[in-house]
Formats: structure tokens, sequence, C-alpha cells
């Protein structure tokens, strides 16, 4: 219940963010959507705590900038050895990650590919993750495990 | 002020553009799908974060800031799905990677430190 609610307040907060009109009868037709959407969610019982993950919603908030700042890191890395001034040397390696839920270990498998020269191709249910990289330094980088670590920090509730 | 923010929207803009060229690029010039990928992504995050970014400033504080950063958010959210599907349907059809030095799969790997 407290999902379905949340989900209605999420989606008239977007939907008043994406108008910008306030007349009432144009808000009273967005209540109306709104509520025509949880009632779908609920009836194809899709609403639950990974379609709106609340427990995570404020410590993602520090996970996030983290993130955006590997992504730049790895970016610049990446445009090195496109453009030549590095080689590059690719790499498949194997990793076991550390989450308990499902919603972990698809937060860990989007976050590595969403940071260039790595991505993972496959995940399996035991949570081994199998990792392309561009180079042998970018494979090793996830032997330090920082980015396994904070996302088992981020579902850890 | 507002020439300030002028400047910054104009460098954002530049460097995202030149993002998105060195992605072009490596699309052509890697070896295979899984490193043009990597290349791609480039385009995806960087190109696209910063193209956002030098539009927020052009913007400012209105609603259409607002929808910048949901574009923002949709697209860090879609460009990993997409490129997994896409990999992992490589591999899954059975393309190999071309690795350096043929060398084998590494076995499974610790993360805690441990190789």
């Amino acid at each position: 219940m407290v999902h379905a609610v949340s989900l209605g307040l999420i989606l008239f907060a977007t939907w008043l963010l994406m108008s910008g009109v306030y007349i009432p009868f144009i808000l009273l037709l967005g209540v109306f959507s709104c509520a025509v959407v949880v009632l779908i969610a609920m009836r194809m019982d899709v609403i639950d705590h990974e379609a709106v993950p609340l427990h995570i919603t404020f410590r993602s908030l520090l996970y996030w900038p983290w993130l955006l700042w590997e992504i730049v890191k790895a970016n610049i890395d990446v445009t090195k050895r496109v453009l030549g001034l590095a080689p590059i040397s690719p790499t498949m390696t194997r990793l076991q990650a550390t989450q308990k839920t499902d919603l972990g270990l698809v937060i860990f498998a989007n976050s590595i590919t969403l940071t260039p020269g790595t991505i993972s191709i496959d995940v399996e249910e035991n949570g081994e993750i199998l990792v392309h990289a561009i180079s042998r330094e970018g494979a090793k980088g996830f032997a330090d495990g920082e980015m396994d670590r904070r996302v088992t920090e981020l579902e850890d509730a | 002020m507002e020439q300030v923010l002028d400047i910054l929207s104009w460098i954002c803009l530049i460097v995202g553009s030149f993002f998105v060229l060195v992605g072009g690029i490596g699309v052509l010039r890697m070896p295979d799908v899984y490193t043009r990928s990597h290349a791609a992504g480039i385009t995806d995050t960087m190109g696209a974060l910063l193209i956002l970014v030098g539009l927020m400033f052009q913007a400012g504080l209105t609603l259409i800031t607002v929808k910048l950063v949901m574009i923002l958010i949709f697209l860090l959210f879609t460009s990993p799905a997409s490129s997994h599907a896409l990999n992992h349907t490589a591999w899954a059809n059975g393309l190999r990677p071309k690795l350096e030095d043929d060398s084998p799969i590494k076995p499974l790997g610790k993360t805690d430190g441990r190789e």
C-alpha cells in the first residue's frame, strides 16, 4: 500500500513538472490519469519494493554522485584509447558480486555497463558477473571491489 | 552573470560535442562488437551529460531544466540496459571477443582485493 501511494505521488509530481499548467480542470485530469496508472499497475501486480525502491532512495543520492565521477574518469580513459593515445587490451573477467537481492545485482551490473570501458555481458543467478573490459587496467579496477561494496551498502536495508 | 552562464553553457556544449565525436570515431576504429560498445558508451554518458548540462545553463532555473534532468536520468537508466542487451545477445549467440593475445577468460575472481 505504501508503495502504491508513493507511486501515485511520484507520478503526479512528474506529471506536474512535465505539464507546468495549474488550471484546476487540467490538474483534475492529471490526478485521474495517475490514479488509472496506479490501478492498472496494482491489477498487474507489479507494485513492490523492486518497482518502487523507496528503501534505497536516500542512500542512492549518495551513490549517484560517486558513480557520475567514476563515469567521468572512465570516459577520459576510454577517450584516450579511442584516439590512439593509449593501447587497448580487451580482457574478459568474472566477478563474484556480493549483493543479496536481485535489485542490488541489477544496480551493480548496470553501473558496470554505464561506466565506459566495462560492460557486463552475463549475470548469473548466484551473482557471478561476466565482464568485458577494454583494457587490462579497467578489468583490474574491479579487483578492489569498491563499486561492489558501495552497491551492497546501498541495498542493505 | 548572464555572460558567465553563456560561456559555461558553450564550454559544456563544445566539450560534449567533442565526446560525441570521439564516440563516433571509436565505433569506426575499434575491432569488434564489444570494444565498439565501449566507444559508443562515451556518447551515451559523457556526450549526453555535457550537452544536457550545457542546455540547462541556457534554460536557467525553469521547468525546462527539470525536464532536461528527467531526460538525463532516463538516459542513464536505459542506455546500460540496451548496451547489455546488445552485448549479451552477441555473447549468447557465440560471438567471441577479440582478446589481447587470445588470452583465456580469467578464472573466477573475488572482488575483495584478491585477484
